[in-house]
């Protein structure tokens, strides 16, 4: 079976999706996934072609039929969302698509309606297949959608006899975080040496301890505060967790993601090397 | 007035703007840092926590003396949280909603509902500014009831900045929706220029008048500037990168303590989006 590697960080902007490009590259025989719906950027740095789209419905919303509505106010009263005005108007944002008013109506006047909650694709790369999704505007259920397009990469990798699924995964540690790290082989956390960062990632790393995963770190911009770098060294060995590689600041890491390619392909970055060591200690410790 | 911090992309500067906007106007105003899974604005603020109250949400209770695994209830649930097998009820609390179905539709009324401890809210001030943030205990999954009851804490007398947490789902939309205004922040990288359309496309759906602004202006290129341009968007500030403000950010330095010529950068911010939104 594909070994599941998460790229997670707790703090957005660390750098989870340069570094999810690079694994990418450096992989042989993987699917990848970006399991950040509700932000998903890999694709730019992966430029994927011939897109296989499907919409996806993760849930429904409550529509009431104001011609058949007797106005008993049974909906509203029970509504544990106040979704339900006096006008006996849905607020479409607050409606979480329970389903208790519709069973509750007397005049069967409220219906559930699947929403267009987003879509997701496959896509061809030259790196391999790439499974992908975009939330729709406003839409919740995101954790439903990470779930979905994480669920296509292991039966594309199981059909295809692949080595590896590489998670490009969201911020957070809420419902899509959860989904994403699920069942993997691997947490890999990309942490800064920034009070905030490390302050995030022992956030997560707990999440993932929770769920008794494997976990390895990465510094990004190692060499922003030395201090820090090291109370986050000195936190994991107490915690026997491998610090797999540390980046400097590097602003070649900008431009790579303005030139849409991954940090391995990108010419000028200098420390390929590091990423590369980071990912064989990666796979040694999994096998 | 309510104003909202949000960017779709983390990392681009939410906490540094609603920290510093907190401070450049020092009084009269609230801080809510709404950011329930990973909340970072306390780290620069440095507040006393003079309160803390607990986060609930009802999950279901089976009372096995009553039940007769008819399957209503999972029947019902449109959030797949409760299984019923022939002699057993699963209840999974965190796929819950807290809708009230189950329980309402038990024939048999096997069905409580019971309180679930989910995170924490703790109120608290740093002199002249209340402070309040919400936060998301490690392995529970819904961060929403956490920001719609952090909301309760608006209090109208005073002016309210809630710095949002990222992506585009019910958090983000949930922390924004009652904003008079919402600040964009971004930063000019194909990355940032996405994540920032959707963000826009969110506050579009929500009709909540937003500007932009630019962290990091002088990185990556110029097409998040060349899109807001094309789309009359305000681009409220730039602040352009130097690696002593990314320093003390890593120290948790407020932006406007270090670089004093900030403060009034972002106390003009805060009077001319008072004066037309407030």
């Amino acid at each position: 079976m594909a070994k599941q590697i998460v790229i997670v960080s707790g703090k957005g902007g660390t750098g989870k999706t340069v570094i999810s490009g690079a694994f990418s590259t450096i992989a042989k025989n993987k699917v990848i996934v970006d399991a950040d719906v509700d932000a998903a950027d890999l694709f730019l740095l992966l430029n994927p072609t011939n897109s296989k789209v499907t919409k996806f419905s993760g849930g429904k919303k409550a529509v009431i039929d104001l011609g058949k509505c007797v106005k008993c106010e049974k909906c509203k009263n029970n509504c544990h969302f106040d979704a339900i005005d006096e006008d006996f108007i849905i607020d479409e944002i607050q409606c979480e698509g329970c389903g208790l008013c519709a069973g509750i109506c007397l005049s069967g006047a409220i219906s559930m309606i699947p929403v267009d909650s987003g879509e997701w694709y496959i896509s061809e790369t030259v790196y391999g297949i790439f499974v992908h999704a975009k939330l729709g505007i406003a839409e919740e259920n995101s954790g439903k959608l990470v779930s979905l397009v994480k669920q296509k990469a292991i039966e594309i990798a199981k059909a295809n006899k692949s080595d590896w699924i590489i998670i490009d995964g969201p911020p957070g540690i809420g419902c899509p975080a959860i989904a994403a790290l699920g069942h993997t082989d691997c947490v890999v956390v990309v942490t800064e040496p920034t009070l905030s960062g490390f302050h995030d990632a022992k956030r997560v790393i707990e999440l993932a301890n929770h769920f008794k995963l494997l976990v390895k770190v990465i510094i990004n911009k190692c060499d922003l505060n030395q201090l820090i770098t090291e109370e986050i060294e000195r936190y994991c060995i107490d915690n026997q967790i491998e610090v797999v590689g540390k980046i400097k600041y590097d602003e070649t890491v900008i431009q790579s993601i303005v030139n849409g390619q991954t940090l391995m392909d990108y010419q000028v970055f200098g420390q390929k090397d590091v990423l590369l060591n980071a990912w064989n200690k990666i796979v040694a410790a999994i096998n | 007035m309510i104003i909202a911090i949000a960017s779709c992309k983390g990392g681009t500067g939410k906490t540094t703007l609603a920290v510093s906007l907190a401070l450049s106007i020092g009084k009269n105003i609230q801080l809510i840092d709404s950011d329930v899974e990973e909340p970072n604005d306390h780290i620069f603020i440095k507040p006393q926590i003079n309160k803390k109250e607990n986060v609930l949400i009802k999950v279901p209770k089976v009372d096995l003396n009553k039940c007769t695994f008819c399957g209503k209830c999972s029947s019902v649930c449109a959030f797949n949280a409760i299984a019923v097998t022939p002699c057993s009820v699963n209840i999974f609390p965190e796929l819950c909603h807290s809708c009230g179905a189950c329980e309402y539709f038990c024939p048999t009324k096997a069905i409580s509902e019971v309180d679930q401890v989910i995170g924490v809210i703790e109120i608290g001030a740093k002199e002249e500014i209340d402070f309040i943030q919400g936060k998301l205990d490690v392995g529970q999954a819904m961060p929403t009831p956490i920001v719609k009851a952090l909301k309760k804490y608006i209090d109208q007398s005073k002016h309210t900045i809630i710095d949002a947490p990222p992506g585009s789902s019910c958090a983000m939309v949930n922390s924004v929706n009652d904003a008079d205004y919402c600040i964009l922040v971004t930063e000019p990288t194909p990355f940032g220029l996405n994540d920032l359309i959707i963000a826009i496309e969110v506050l579009r759906k929500l009709k909540i008048p937003f500007g932009v602004v630019i962290n990091r202006s002088d990185i990556g290129d110029n097409k998040v500037e060349e899109y807001c341009q094309n789309q009359e968007i305000e681009i409220l500030m730039m602040i352009p990168f130097s690696r002593r403000i990314a320093e003390g950010y890593s120290r948790g330095e407020p932006l406007i303590e270090s670089f004093l010529e900030y403060r009034e950068k972002f106390k003009n911010l805060f009077m001319m989006l008072k004066d037309r939104y407030g």
